[in-house]
């Protein structure tokens, strides 16, 4: 019976397939910069499983450069993170996808309605816990255009569709010495609900007379990319082009950005330092763990870049999984810690104030 | 027309159809070349035996090392616990449909294959994705996405599966029973093993074709780059959906590395292509080609 | 969404009688082995049709939630907000948009595939020969074959870039309808996802109607010959009657392809809300991208939304099978 030669080859698939397993690797051996955290903490305190992320794309390449560190330090651990967008992160975490959730705007009041009505967090709510402060950057493609002024209102103007080519006399009148060409621009949003594009419209309408703050971009010109990644690889490759991604996104794909205006009219270039000095302004809300920043828009010193976001980790107060919770303390822990903020410098984005680190550490110690 | 004379305007009428077929074989062959030979090109830079060997686990996008291990053991777990889950499903039903069935349930089984294999891959998606994840409150994992290419590969299964064994000459069936052989070991020891080639390529055709599918994948599988041996629990990588994660980067080393995952998918299709007609030429007298 | 292969599926009609099995033995009273391979047969046909129609169901029922819930006509709203981002709550979808979308694409991709594809057909099989012929077919084959994330890949990599010369070509002798005009943009447009789809379903046709035009049957072609016919006229004459039903059946099923295509799709363009008549300017949306951008973030009622716009589009891809097999079994059998 030809079932026999069948079995063989079956046995033999089999087989090929055990080993095949066998033969694949987790060990890349460190090429980027490296932590110096993995000597400082007691390795003994790792936990060990699987953590499950979801969210934000602004701190996409921050999360990716701790996963590494963390994972290398405790090598149990596996962290995936699902950079789907601060609402689709949030959506993840509110249907038990996600451990939790990375936003660059707090839960609104809606969100946590759902977090209650899920019951999420058990009988508790979640909290924002903010940890990766960072600039949005206004990237664009220019042909021999390096260096670009751009004011909120003009920025308004072009991500509307009433400034539609680059030698406008709006953008000429800005920048009187670079070599505009007549070129059409073509702006990029984010067609995701964004978290970035919250705190990008929120300045543009605070500063520039744009729709009110909308994480589904409320611009009326342009083409939808979905993520940040996705916009910049749209902005890289086509001439012509502006989009908003965080400062990270920039330096990565080598694209060029904007000063900003700010409140006073004058135009800040983006340099960490700046984006900092703009951060440390922010008014702190907290309420027991919970912590939100409120950016102050009228600070107007010239060295304070006012494009710029926080992303939240929204994690349950109390209520959380008891099987994951080491890995959610352990993770959100070493995020906050010193090692790790100093190294967001050196990724593109802006350590956190130490007092609102301090606050972080009393929190993440209280989760359950 | 005369039998002798072909006029000129007839011999440009040839003529000119001659061009025109000779364009459209051009205009088809230009993309299809470029596509082939920019996936080999360009995927053969990233192409290696490290890429095939290791994960994504601690690299970062600019970084050059990593591979796409984890999402080929992904893919080759997905696909066969959907074929294993499949082809004893669909080769039953196709017995049941040519051996058995007479009635109203064969009807309403024909009627249900046909109109599902209409069904839009993402659809299939989103109904796992409702049901299984959110609705039972499981969470992404690899055997999610086998659920999704089950349901997508057992209509074709039934189909093929059914097209073969109706093949087979009712001439045998006739002669075993005639014999005195009960139905059960008719249908297992002639009517199978004679069609079982036919099968067996049918089968291989589908999983070729489920090896490649990303939209039920994107949806159900979640995002991870370390190995997951485990179908079954957390997150699972996958060759087509590396892919597409890969390319939306504008990182030259990302877009490199979902090059030569396209390369490696399309290897893997085409083996199992290959291996489908290979088995077909080789047991071709079983076949009533 | 699946294809036919090329073979017995397509040149047999679709509902020739199946062999009458013999009745089985002599001895009439069924063992405890058949009644337990049949019990299981049976079972598996039962457990089969049980598993499709509560899929129907489910799916059925989802939609009704979500089109109950949406405030406005579902069929003919441009927007798609069923979560309320930016309508304070009010779920406000519509699939007129994005099944426009869709239709254009595909139509755009079978204007172009079908012919290209009938092309490849006619030479492999009339005009190559035998040898080349038989090679070129395994060619096909195997294209037919290549996965659509790679067509996508390759559309939004090498593709997209390039389509800016030929749009605007395009743009300058038709511009002057409406649908053909751009405000000088060009590239992640419908066009260029049509081009993407027209190429993706080009082997598929191709594949099936060069079997049809194989089996075209040697004594039409010998008399047409004989009769004097130049090359061309015996085509006119033998095979394209002959594979007439055949072959539009084949390009109905490309179209249902096509319809059902998502990542290649999802890949090459970029979003843009409403409906795009514009199908040289970047930006569209069809259901199946659609639904493929929005599902992360879909909160329930979002997620009931897609799956309604999921339906629509399964409607879709049945009427057209339905009509692809209408068109072969009007004519008995493959041929004309």
């Amino acid at each position: 019976m030809k079932f026999q030669r069948y079995g063989a080859v079956a046995g033999v698939a089999v087989a090929a397939s055990l080993a095949l397993s066998a033969c694949g690797s987790n060990n890349n051996a460190p090429t980027g910069p490296t932590s110096s955290a993995s000597g400082t903490s007691a390795a003994s305190s790792c936990p060990s499983g699987t953590l499950s992320l979801a969210g934000s794309t602004a701190q996409a390449n921050a999360i990716s450069q701790w996963k590494k560190d963390y994972q290398t330090k405790c090598t149990g651990v596996t962290v995936n993170y699902n950079a789907n967008g601060s609402g689709a992160g949030v959506t993840s975490f509110i249907q038990k996808q996600a451990d939790f959730a990375g936003s660059d705007y707090s839960l609104s009041t809606t969100q946590a309605a759902q977090v209650t009505s899920a019951g999420r967090c058990g009988s508790g709510s979640a909290v924002n816990i903010p940890l990766v402060p960072g600039a949005i950057a206004v990237v664009f493609n220019v042909p021999n255009v390096t260096t670009l002024n751009l004011s909120a209102t003009t920025l308004a103007g072009i991500f509307n569709g009433t400034i539609s080519n680059w030698d406008a006399a709006a953008i000429k009148a800005e920048n009187p010495s670079a070599n505009l060409p007549n070129l059409a621009i073509q702006p990029f949003y984010r067609s995701d609900t964004s978290g970035t594009s919250y705190n990008f419209s929120n300045y543009l309408h605070a500063l520039g007379g744009f729709a009110a703050a909308n994480k589904q971009w409320p611009g009326k010109a342009g083409q939808g990319a979905k993520g940040s990644s996705l916009v910049a690889s749209k902005v890289k490759s086509t001439a012509g082009a502006i989009g908003y991604a965080e400062y990270s996104y920039a330096t990565e794909d080598s694209l060029s950005y904007a000063a900003v205006s700010n409140a006073s009219g004058a135009y800040v270039p983006l340099t960490q330092t700046n984006a900092a000095n703009f951060i440390a302004k922010a008014k702190v809300t907290q309420s027991g763990s919970d912590t939100k920043l409120a950016f102050d828009y009228t600070y107007a010193a010239a060295d304070a870049y006012p494009a710029t976001l926080v992303t939240y980790e929204i994690v349950c107060g109390t209520g959380n999984d008891s099987g994951q919770l080491p890995l959610i303390k352990g993770f959100l822990t070493y995020m906050d810690s010193s090692a790790a903020q100093t190294e967001l410098t050196s990724e593109g984005y802006v350590p956190l104030p130490s007092a609102i680190q301090a606050d972080n550490a009393t929190a993440i110690a209280s989760l359950q | 027309m005369s039998l002798t004379h072909t006029s000129p305007v007839r011999k440009a009428k040839n003529s000119v159809a001659w061009v025109l077929v000779a364009i459209a074989f051009v205009v088809a062959i230009i993309p299809l070349v470029s596509i082939l030979w920019t996936v080999i090109s360009r995927g053969a830079a990233a192409f290696n035996a490290n890429f095939l060997t290791h994960s994504m686990r601690n690299v970062s996008e600019q970084d050059a090392n990593g591979g796409a291990y984890h999402a080929i053991l992904g893919t080759l777990e997905q696909v066969g616990i959907a074929a294993v889950i499949t082809i004893p499903l669909a080769l039953m039903v196709a017995i049941y449909l040519v051996e058995y069935g007479r009635g109203r349930l064969a009807q309403a089984v024909t009627f249900f294959v046909d109109v599902m294999m209409g069904l839009p891959s993402i659809v299939a998606g989103l109904f796992v994705l409702s049901f299984w994840i959110l609705g039972l409150g499981f969470h992404a994992s690899g055997f999610a996405a086998s659920i999704a290419l089950t349901i997508l590969m057992l209509p074709i299964a039934v189909r093929s599966s059914e097209e073969m064994l109706k093949l087979v000459s009712p001439a045998l069936r006739e002669a075993s029973y005639a014999l005195g052989v009960s139905k059960w070991r008719t249908i297992t020891k002639v009517v199978l093993p004679t069609a079982l080639p036919g099968i067996v390529t049918g089968m291989m055709l589908g999983i070729a074709r489920i090896v490649g599918e990303t939209a039920p994948v994107l949806l159900l599988v979640g995002v991870t780059d370390s190995i997951n041996a485990n179908p079954f629990s957390n997150a699972q990588g996958s060759l087509p959906l590396f892919i597409f994660s890969e390319s939306q980067n504008s990182v030259q080393t990302a877009i490199n590395r979902g090059w030569a995952a396209a390369l490696t998918l399309i290897i893997l299709v085409m083996l199992l292509n290959l291996i489908a007609r290979l088995i077909a030429w080789w047991k071709a007298p079983a076949a009533a080609r | 969404m699946s294809t036919d292969r090329p073979g017995p599926a397509v040149t047999e009609a679709q509902d020739e009688k199946p062999p009458t099995p013999a009745r089985a033995g002599l001895n009439a009273k069924a063992g405890l082995g058949d009644r337990l391979f049949g019990g299981s047969a049976r079972g598996a046909a039962v457990f089969i049709l049980i598993l499709m129609a509560a899929i129907a169901a489910f799916l059925i029922v989802q939609s009704v939630h979500a089109i109950s819930a949406d405030k406005v006509n579902f069929l003919t709203s441009f927007t798609w907000d069923p979560d309320g981002n930016t309508t304070n709550g009010v779920p406000t979808f519509g699939i007129a948009a994005i099944a426009w979308g869709t239709l254009i694409t595909s139509v755009i991709g079978v204007l172009f595939g079908a012919p290209v594809a009938i092309g490849v057909a006619l030479f492999i099989t009339q005009y190559a020969p035998r040898k080349l012929g038989a090679i070129l077919g395994y060619i096909v084959d195997l294209l037919a074959a290549v996965p659509s994330v790679v067509y996508g890949l390759w559309g939004l990599l090498v593709l997209v870039p390039h389509m800016g010369g030929i749009s605007k070509l395009i743009e300058d002798v038709l511009g002057w309808i409406p649908m053909f005009k751009t405000n000088g943009t060009y590239g992640s447009s419908i066009f260029t996802a049509g081009v993407v789809l027209a190429i993706m379903i080009l082997p598929i046709i191709a594949a099936i109607a060069r079997e049809i035009y194989r089996q075209t049957p040697r004594e039409q072609i010998e008399a047409a010959y004989a009769l004097g016919a130049t090359r061309w006229e015996v085509i006119r004459l033998a095979v394209l009657p002959y594979g007439r039903s055949g072959v539009t059946s084949a390009v109905i099923l490309g179209f249902g392809r096509a319809l059902g295509e998502t990542i290649a799709v999802a890949m090459v363009l970029t979003q843009v809300p409403g409906l795009v008549t514009r199908i040289l300017q970047p930006g569209g949306n069809t259901i199946a991208a659609n639904i493929a951008v929005q599902f992360g973030e879909a909160l329930t009622t979002g997620r009931q939304a897609l799956i309604a716009s999921g339906l629509i589009l399964f409607l879709m891809t049945l009427i057209v099978n339905y009509a692809a097999r209408l068109v072969v079994r009007r004519t008995g059998r493959a041929g004309a």
